[in-house]
């Protein structure tokens, strides 16, 4: 199902407002390596996954929740639009 | 007191007497009986005698952790030589530069690590003789890699003195660059030892190995399982972090005995749903590597009673070196830490003024180690060795832990904080140095300052002034990823703040004070 929402901009205004105050936004392109790029630190990754299981009602298995499935904001958009469906 | 062995005595040992019980598992990857795992390892000591590995050689392992690196460990060991186990996700010029530090006879690493890996040592030196495996999992990948080198004489397993070293292990150093920890089968075993009167480990435990293998955690985890006959459960790095998936594999592998950073289990008790699984095997929470925020632990200890808890308190260079046992539940009103408590049996500790005179109780003062349990000292490194030392009229050599403590009137010791610029995030020692020196490394970079201060949520927050040769400030994702590049991820600060210029002291030092101040 198209739920309408435009994952990879809200994940995308999510990390900038919470970890990159006063970045350029030109500079966080969707395949940006988030955590291996040492961007975001795991426990930060883990804290943004929780705020969007609360926002959207939805929730993510455990092998879901790792840098394999969250390393950049084309992947979490992704996986928050089959959760979502 | 057990006699003096070779550490990897204890798995020989343990193949004759329970070959079919499980040795080493992978959640995700299989299982090794103790019969597997022991011929596995023999079949790897061969190949590296045949490359002329022996006592008194070193041997890299750069493999993600697995079965095949855990095979790799007792392979080397069988062989005489000592173990030296890298990050693989750690930038591959900091592991060319450990490997080469340490001049290693030869390297067991993956293919997809492999040719960057050569081409950084090659700028160094020349290249040892590699044993490449097809990534790693359950011990095949090496065991295809022997196959492919071809058969080997088999040979016994080396009769290592007490004095010999069993691995070295790399820590974050002042100057910029990581050092070697040398210890030896007696400083290895003496711990086992003592693990094992405290702990009373059986082959009906299952341990955790939550921490990587360059990370001294681990050595109880492998060492005291595999001396016991016990299974070892590996946790995959990339897993490591996931509280969620930590609780359930706690439950599914029926884990006895868990050892872990305390951030981990602060993230297990937040978030990791607890209460849904039935963690009821688990008899032993081990804890070390930082300071336990109190608020965490309560928690923990709400959701699950059962276990005995102890806090683990020691560097690199003594492995564990005071412990103190914390009685659940955690009063509502505490606030203060947990003692770090009394010095373990099989060491002595004393504390000490900055004249090196002995304090009374209730005085502050740096914990010094001696005995059985402490390095020889670092790795081609005899001024830092001898600065290391504090040693006295008689010879005995004591270790400053550079941990300032206090004595409390139980003769329990309490952790107050440290004497120089290293701290601890997340389990591991960070210098601050370190991390300076890797910011010096970007072109546009004229100075930088790293400052830490303690965080009640986090344990500790580590900032970074700068100020940059054109006086404009770099952007936050190029200067992270450039970071990334240069240091373990976990020594990337947690904050940027660009200044014109950097304060100075009156004798023109940076103002490390007034940075602090300003964080």
């Amino acid at each position: 199902m198209e739920t309408g929402i435009d994952f990879a901009r809200e994940v995308k205004q999510y990390i900038l407002d919470e970890f990159l105050p006063g970045e350029n936004p030109d500079d966080l392109t969707d395949d940006l390596p988030l955590i291996s790029g040492g961007i975001i630190d795991s426990i930060a990754t883990l804290k943004m996954v929780l705020h969007f299981e609360e926002r959207y009602g939805i929730v993510l298995e455990a092998h879901e929740a790792d840098k394999e499935h969250l390393d950049t904001i084309r992947d979490i958009a992704a996986l928050l639009a089959s959760k979502a469906g | 007191m057990a006699a003096p062995r070779p550490l990897h005595r204890a798995l020989a040992d343990s193949a004759a007497r329970h070959p079919e019980r499980p040795a080493v598992i992978e959640p995700e990857g299989g299982t090794l009986s103790y019969r597997e795992f022991d011929a596995l390892a023999g079949r790897l000591r061969d190949r590296l005698a045949a490359l002329g590995v022996g006592p008194g050689d070193r041997v890299g392992i750069y493999l993600r952790k697995s079965i095949d690196a855990v095979v790799a460990i007792f392979g080397i060991l069988k062989a005489g030589a000592a173990y030296v186990p890298v990050d693989p996700d750690a930038p591959p010029a900091r592991n060319a530069y450990i490997m080469h530090n340490c001049a290693v006879k030869a390297v067991i690493v993956e293919e997809r690590r492999r040719e960057q890996f050569a081409a950084e040592f090659a700028a160094l030196g020349e290249l040892p003789p590699l044993i490449v495996t097809e990534g790693t999992g359950g011990g095949a990948p090496l065991a295809r890699a022997l196959d492919a080198a071809g058969a080997a004489r088999p040979l016994a397993d080396a009769d290592n003195a007490p004095g010999d070293l069993a691995y070295i292990l790399y820590t974050s150093g002042s100057t910029g660059r990581p050092k070697g920890v040398m210890l030896s089968h007696e400083n290895a075993t003496s711990f086992v030892d003592w693990c094992s009167g405290l702990f009373t480990p059986g082959p009906e435990d299952r341990f955790s190995s939550h921490a990587p293998f360059h990370f001294d955690l681990s050595i109880l985890d492998i060492h005291v399982a595999i001396e016991h006959g016990a299974a070892l459960v590996l946790i995959p790095e990339e897993r490591g972090k996931d509280p969620l998936h930590l609780a359930r594999l706690i439950a599914e592998q029926r884990i006895t005995a868990w050892y872990s950073a305390p951030s981990i289990l602060s993230l297990i008790a937040q978030f990791g749903r607890l209460p849904e699984h039935d963690c009821s095997a688990l008899r032993l929470v081990l804890f070390a590597g930082e300071v336990f925020p109190v608020k965490h632990l309560r928690t923990l200890c709400e959701q699950l009673p059962g276990p005995r808890y102890f806090n683990l308190y020691g560097p690199t260079e003594t492995n564990v070196c005071t412990w103190y046992e914390v009685v659940p539940p955690v009063p509502p009103e505490r606030t203060a830490p947990y003692p770090i408590g009394r010095v373990c049996a099989h060491l002595q500790g004393k504390v000490v003024d900055e004249k090196d005179h002995p304090v009374a109780a209730g005085q502050e003062g740096e914990l010094c180690i001696t005995g059985r349990g402490v390095m020889q000292g670092y790795w081609a490194l005899p001024e830092q060795t001898a600065q290391g030392f504090l040693v006295d009229a008689d010879g005995t050599r004591w270790y400053r832990t550079g941990d300032i403590v206090v004595e409390g009137v139980d003769g329990e010791l309490t952790y107050r904080g440290r004497r120089d610029r290293m701290v601890k995030r997340r389990g591991y020692r960070v210098e601050l140095g370190e991390i300076e020196a890797g910011l010096y490394r970007h072109p546009q970079i004229k100075e930088a300052a790293v400052v830490a201060l303690p965080d009640a949520e986090a344990g500790v927050r580590i900032t970074a002034f700068l100020a940059s040769r054109d006086g404009q400030p770099l952007s936050l994702i190029a200067l992270k990823r450039f970071c990334a590049e240069q240091l373990p991820l976990y020594m990337i600060p947690d904050q940027f703040s660009w200044l014109d210029a950097l304060p100075r002291t009156s004798t023109d030092k940076t103002d490390y004070q007034r940075l602090k101040e300003v964080a």
